[in-house]
């Protein structure tokens, strides 16, 4: 959807928004062993500093490794590890207790394990907490948007390659790393229709492009055979839409609204079906939405902490609540499709996003202070 | 700046002179109204709502509780009781208001009665039988919210039937009393979630006698015998609020609702000859005079009327004295996609013990009466009033939760 994207202020933050790493850390990449059922991590403890994980999916199912801090805000992740291949993720770790997590399935709350990273760090100022928030996000911002690259081009591939089949499993599946990052790709009001633009959104003299006039080709004709320049033209905006997202610097009121708004996509458009009316994935964005919106309020976790404990309480209560909700819905590695599931059950969904999206509508004010 | 408060302080001078313009005879007791703009009394006894002259517009509301924490839902009824207290004095719902919050922050009040006066806005709360199946209320249900039976003919959907909680908001300006439902609503989120709600846009009853008799959407008056404000303490003792006999303690000074959407085939109704109407009302359609009478007030003659007239089936004397105090309005909520207008009286009616009142007048009712031809029961609840808040500190359903 495209939305009107009101340019914010930084907070005055530019003058003071250096990571206050401390020593570098020790010496080599961490070995984690991830597989169907375990993550083993080689090392547990490390300095301040740059941290490297090499992670190693020894298992059958792609998986997914993060490192957390408290509140499970991200503080990196390495997304879509295929079985047998190995990747590596940087994070900066200030000193603090955190927890790694391997995704096997790229589901649930992952196999957890304790990380703790010792080194002299100063506490973060307010202005510091503002500009980690800023990082955080935009770390967030880098790994889903280089595997919304990989997943986008796979799911090309498939459409050019005449395979309807895979491109159906693969459509909701590059939709997700879209869904999540949403605030930022909204930001570039043109590009945003080209991409995601629905049949009636597009203004006059526009065509219908992107994700959505795929689906239909996918869904209502399951002939694609003409849908090779559309495909190409969605890698051409999707390449386009990461370079700017990764060059963007959110301002911790952008996460605020953008954690708001990603929740009001969900309340009038995942719940209601209008999203992918043809191929009923809605569920997919639904997720993926209320995960970008939690990690842009994890990235202000340290902020709200500080200015208003409760909020913080009630945020993760309804996170939850929205998290097991919607957890009913489940199928195989995805979701049920829209229009398997009740009105009841349609309105319970409703029900838990009010309730999310009330204490969500509270973090903007809380950080302009 | 655009503030309630400042409008009302303007619209004073124009309140006193509708007031006297209108010269109401009498100076009602408590919840009674001066003018159609001015504020209705919140706290007292009993809830506002119900002996308040009936306003102009409606807007109910009905919703399930979703949330298992006895304690929010306590916070919840604190929080609706402090912003109906606001809203019916013509407040804002929040304490900042619409337009006096942070720039960064959504207001605390929505906005759209800003510049509206009071409008005589009255919030009524009541709690449905399934609420007191949940948070360990069971020993507390009142006999009186034993379900109500099945009538003959009932067509009730479930979906637009019962809830956990209700709230009925009149008033003389249709954007105030949707402002109310709209505030509450939202303060609610997390903790109940709205089942259904039904628009009113005409009285269809009097509830004093400072008020003309309106008419139904069949065109006939309707509630010319209701139970009336100035009928005195003593007979709305008897026929509308709980007793302290009656039990349990902490509905004592409440009232029992009844709801029920009752859809007209007003099609159907305008094709039958007009002396065919006034037999089946039992009542004359331009004054209102009972048959064999001449006019509206005349004490009705039972016996100058057929046995299945709806006025004679509906009259204490035919019902062990059983006396309501209606307070319905007519609705319209589009049409039926069958080119019918969906229309009818969204019927609401207090009273004491609705199984000694409202059970035995629509038992007769549905047996016997040739209305039954041009309307379908959709809906129906009951739900128990709590008394009055007595003050800032007290809640709706504070003596419940105790």
């Amino acid at each position: 959807m495209r939305r009107y994207v009101v340019a914010v202020a930084l907070l005055g933050l530019a003058a003071c928004s250096k990571d206050p790493v401390a020593t570098p850390g020790a010496s080599g990449p961490i070995t984690v062993k991830a597989s169907d059922t375990s993550c083993q991590v080689e090392r547990t403890e490390n300095g301040a500093g740059t941290v490297t994980f090499a992670v190693k999916n020894e298992g059958t199912k792609v998986t997914e490794f993060y490192v957390y801090a408290a509140g499970d805000r991200v503080m990196g992740e390495m997304e879509n590890i295929t079985p047998g291949l190995t990747r590596e993720l940087k994070v900066e770790l200030p000193a603090g207790t955190y927890e790694t997590a391997c995704k096997p399935g790229m589901i649930g709350k992952g196999i957890r394990g304790a990380f703790r990273v010792t080194g002299s760090a100063a506490p973060l100022t307010a202005d510091a907490k503002m500009a980690a928030a800023t990082e955080s996000y935009q770390r967030y911002v880098k790994t889903q948007s280089e595997t919304l690259l990989v997943k986008t081009q796979e799911f090309v591939d498939a459409v050019k390659a005449g395979n309807v089949a895979k491109a159906k499993e693969l459509f909701p599946i590059a939709r997700t790393y879209w869904e999540r990052i949403e605030p930022v790709a909204e930001i570039f009001g043109d590009l945003d229709p080209k991409i995601d633009g629905r049949a009636e959104v597009i203004e006059e003299g526009m065509a219908f492009t992107g994700f959505h006039k795929i689906e239909q080709d996918l869904w209502e004709t399951g002939d694609i055979s003409k849908s090779g320049p559309l495909a190409d033209q969605l890698m051409v905006d999707i390449k386009e839409i990461v370079t700017k997202a990764n060059a963007e610097k959110l301002s911790p009121l952008q996460l605020a609204n953008g954690a708001k708004e990603l929740l009001d996509e969900v309340a009038s458009g995942k719940i209601t079906g209008e999203e992918d009316r043809y191929s009923h994935t809605d569920l997919w964005d639904f997720a993926a939405n209320v995960q970008g919106s939690q990690a842009a309020v994890q990235a202000l976790r340290p902020v709200l902490e500080e200015r208003s404990p409760t909020l913080v309480t009630d945020l993760d209560a309804a996170f939850a609540k929205v998290e097991s909700t919607l957890g009913k819905h489940r199928k195989g590695d995805g979701w049920k499709l829209h229009t398997e599931l009740s009105q009841t059950e349609l309105k319970e969904l409703t029900d838990v996003i009010n309730a999310l999206a009330e204490p969500i509508s509270k973090v903007a004010a809380v950080v302009a202070g | 700046m655009v503030s309630r408060r400042n409008a009302i302080l303007a619209a004073g001078s124009v309140t006193v002179a509708g007031a006297a313009a209108v010269a109401l005879s009498r100076s009602g007791p408590e919840h009674a109204m001066a003018g159609p703009g001015d504020a209705v009394e919140f706290y007292g006894a009993h809830q506002a709502g119900i002996t308040t002259p009936a306003q102009d517009r409606l807007h109910f509301v009905a919703f399930d509780v979703i949330t298992d924490d006895r304690a929010k839902l306590v916070q919840m009824l604190r929080d609706w009781t402090a912003a109906a207290a606001r809203m019916t004095a013509g407040r804002d719902a929040g304490l900042l208001g619409a337009v006096e919050g942070q720039p960064e922050a959504p207001p605390d009040d929505t906005g759209e009665a800003l510049g509206l006066p009071p409008s005589a806005l009255t919030i009524t709360v009541g709690f449905g039988p399934s609420l007191f199946a949940k948070f360990g209320l069971a020993d507390r249900k009142p006999k009186a919210m034993a379900d109500l039976p099945r009538f003959p003919g009932d067509t009730i959907k479930p979906e637009i039937s019962g809830g956990d909680l209700c709230i009925q908001a009149c008033a003389n300006d249709p954007q105030v009393a949707v402002h109310a439902v709209r505030n509450l609503a939202r303060i609610g989120f997390g903790v109940v979630s709205v089942r259904y709600s039904q628009l009113g846009f005409g009285r269809t009853s009097s509830t004093s006698t400072a008020q003309a008799t309106p008419r139904n959407l069949m065109g006939f008056k309707d509630g010319t015998r209701n139970l009336k404000l100035e009928d005195g303490a003593e007979l709305l003792d008897k026929h509308l609020w709980v007793q302290p006999d009656d039990g349990p303690q902490w509905m004592v000074g409440g009232s029992y609702l009844v709801s029920r959407r009752i859809r007209m085939i007003i099609e159907t109704w305008d094709r039958t000859p007009l002396a065919e109407q006034e037999t089946i009302f039992g009542r004359t359609k331009g004054e209102g005079a009972p048959m064999g009478k001449a006019k509206e007030f005349d004490e009705p003659d039972l016996s100058l009327m057929p046995e299945e007239a709806h006025v004679r089936l509906a009259h204490p004397s035919s019902n062990g004295d059983a006396r309501l105090l209606r307070r319905g309005y007519n609705f319209v909520d589009g049409s039926d996609g069958l080119g019918r207008l969906d229309a009818g009286l969204f019927f609401l009616a207090y009273q004491r013990d609705p199984h000694k009142q409202f059970v035995p007048v629509q038992r007769s009712l549905a047996r016997a009466d040739v209305l039954n031809e041009y309307i379908r029961h959709t809906s129906s609840g009951l739900w128990a009033v709590p008394p009055g808040v007595k003050g800032p500190e007290d809640f709706w359903g504070s003596a419940l939760f105790a």
